[in-house]
């Protein structure tokens, strides 16, 4: 079956030649009529309409985006915050790139919309330290935005106010997590809090109620908004609904982002089609579907099971290839639609190597807060490492098994999982591979360039 | 008395009311001062906190946690390239190592020409175009050896003439 036409929504106008990222450009394609329609309706209609449309979020976690609001603390009396994750750090990810670069009026639309719905008076954009041209796009775009009456004190003449501030990471992937990010922004290390109690819809930034959304969710909402949350809940499949941004990097001919309807497109018509398939002479081996703490998946492998389809109970029996790339049928098979980050390997890329390269970037990220995943990660790493240069042995695989499978579960965050997956699944699918490297005549030697770790 | 330009101190005023807690502003102001002197010194430490009203410890405890921040200072360019796997798969390590051999020089140090620090950082998201480099603020797409070379050399005509430093 031929892969679907791409649907951009929230990328339409990202390569389109003579758009640019200044307000007098957003404002010609039709900018901020939304928020001038959404500050005339009752806040409430709005929330409801988040919720009707079953945005899910599009940071890792897909959790909906509408009972997120929903679980707001609005009686403490508390000022209400909105805070738009802009950390994108999970390796793979690059979508809240290039909206913030191309697109920022979106993305600021998109937030107004978001405060007027749930009475939010100011809104920290935490942006990730690696980005500082993105900082200034941004800058420019709220004093733009401000200037024109669409941010600050007084509203479209509404009388509602909300604030825009922007806040720089300094390089630190656990930001990415709602409440180190929390921490972060009131000025301390960002250790993740305990949940309970710090929900941060009720103890969240300062201890008031705060939402925290991803960049390509506030993008969204904009433009549920404007089409009704009824007909945003139309496009893509139950559950599953809107588009997505898949970004696709690695061994494809084509690697880039994509915006299709979720669920509509297979992994197979992403990564033959789409993409343009394997490099010459090359042959598809694993591929990671949603950022690199996502399970990865095996080509080759079969995955069988039951799955809802309408009303009815199917049988399903799926290679990688037939995954549809939604948030439940990759959850099916193990895995996770998480931040729509597709990473690929082809025949060339040694699964030890390549999970020692994940396991030094976790390591190297690892807050330091719980035991487990602090010392857990650096000996991953440290095994996965050895075992690159030189020094592997058959039982690793069992060892490496054995350390993950004490971290998951154990920890404040759900780094512990994301540190801990990769090894896992690693380990699983490709077992005869970790085995057989510390026999190869052709392995690695010790004093080699090294290649991924 | 720290010795910092009028900009910056204006830079530090404004972004101070941005909280409603003062504590928030710290890492914007560390930002500012190393963006102003190249690094985060002891004397900046002690600054950025009697500015905010807390302990040197709990600006210290940021610089030494942020992969960021630095407590000492960088070549007069820096180029960051990304080590993550994306990356990784398309090439990174030798483009990293490229570098290193043009400039002559270690990961994190300062290049004998006080040139450049090459640093191996994790993923810039930017995956799609990997490897990818950042050199200063700039990022630079699909850095492969040969472009790694050419970005060096441009690096090294734009330095300034040795002796007139």
């Amino acid at each position: 079956m031929p892969a679907p036409e791409q649907h951009r929504l929230i990328f339409r106008h990202i390569d389109e030649p003579g758009y640019s990222n200044d307000l007098a450009c957003y404002l010609r394609s039709g900018g901020y009529e939304v928020l001038r329609k959404s500050v005339r309706r009752r806040p409430e209609e709005l929330v409801d309409e988040v919720k009707k449309s079953g945005l899910r979020g599009r940071g890792g976690a897909g959790f909906p985006c509408g009972v997120k609001w929903s679980l707001l603390d609005r009686k403490s009396g508390k000022p209400i915050y909105l805070i738009v994750n802009a950390d994108e750090s999970e390796p793979g990810t690059f979508k809240d790139r290039y909206i913030i670069h191309k697109d920022p009026h979106q993305l600021i639309e998109g937030i107004m919309i978001t405060c007027f719905a749930n009475r939010v008076e100011r809104t920290y954009i935490y942006i990730r330290g690696e980005f500082p041209e993105g900082a200034k796009i941004l800058e420019r775009a709220i004093a733009e935005a401000r200037a024109a009456n669409f941010v600050g004190p007084d509203i479209l003449g509404t009388g509602y106010g909300c604030e825009i501030y922007l806040h720089r990471g300094a390089g630190a992937y656990i930001c990415g997590e709602e409440t180190g990010l929390i921490e972060s922004l009131e000025g301390k290390r960002p250790y993740p809090r305990i949940k309970p109690p710090y929900f941060p819809a009720v103890l969240g930034l300062y201890q008031c109620p705060t939402i925290v959304n991803n960049v390509e969710t506030i993008c969204h909402v904009r433009h549920i908004a404007d089409m009704g949350g009824d007909a945003f809940s139309k496009i893509g499949t139950p559950n599953n609904t809107g588009t997505r941004v898949l970004c696709v990097s690695g061994h494809v001919r084509r690697p880039g982002y994509y915006e299709f309807d979720v669920g509509r497109l297979t992994m197979g018509q992403l990564l033959n089609e789409v993409c343009g398939g394997p490099l010459p002479g090359r042959k598809l081996k694993a591929v990671i579907p949603g950022g690199s703490s996502a399970k990865v998946l095996r080509f080759g492998e079969r995955y069988k099971g039951r799955r809802k389809v309408g009303a009815e109970m199917v049988e399903y029996d799926w290679g990688v290839e037939d995954i549809p790339m939604d948030f439940d049928s990759l959850a099916m098979v193990g895995s996770m639609g998480g931040s729509g980050g597709v990473i690929v390997m082809d025949d060339s890329v040694s699964m030890v190597e390549a999970l020692g390269n994940i396991n030094a970037f976790y390591s190297h990220e690892s807050c330091g807060q719980c035991t487990p995943c602090r010392e857990g990660s650096l000996w991953m790493q440290r095994i996965t490492a050895r075992m690159a240069h030189g020094g592997a042995r058959p039982e690793d695989g069992a060892l490496l098994k054995s350390v993950a499978d004490q971290i998951a579960g154990r920890t404040i965050c759900a780094f512990g999982e994301a540190c801990a997956w990769p090894t896992q699944s690693f380990v699983a699918k490709f077992g005869d591979e970790f085995a057989a490297f510390g026999r190869q005549k052709d392995r690695p030697r010790s004093d080699a360039e090294p290649e991924l770790v | 008395m720290m010795n910092l330009n009028p900009e910056t101190l204006q830079k530090i005023d404004e972004v101070i009311p941005h909280y409603p807690v003062k504590r928030s502003a710290v890492l914007p102001l560390l930002h500012f001062v190393q963006e102003e002197h190249g690094y985060i010194s002891d004397e900046a430490i002690e600054w950025i906190a009697s500015r905010l009203e807390i302990q040197p410890i709990n600006v210290y405890e940021l610089v030494t946690f942020y992969p960021m921040l630095r407590r000492k200072p960088i070549g007069r360019r820096h180029i960051r390239v990304c080590r993550t796997l994306s990356c990784a798969l398309m090439g990174g390590y030798r483009t990293c190592a490229e570098f290193q051999r043009q400039f002559n020089t270690g990961l994190g140090g300062v290049s004998p020409d006080g040139e450049v620090t090459v640093e191996f950082v994790e993923c810039l998201a930017s995956c799609g175009t990997a490897p990818v480099v950042m050199i200063d603020d700039r990022l630079h797409e699909n850095v492969d050896p040969a472009k790694a070379r050419a970005l060096s050399q441009e690096i090294k005509a734009a330095a300034p003439a040795a002796g007139s430093r």
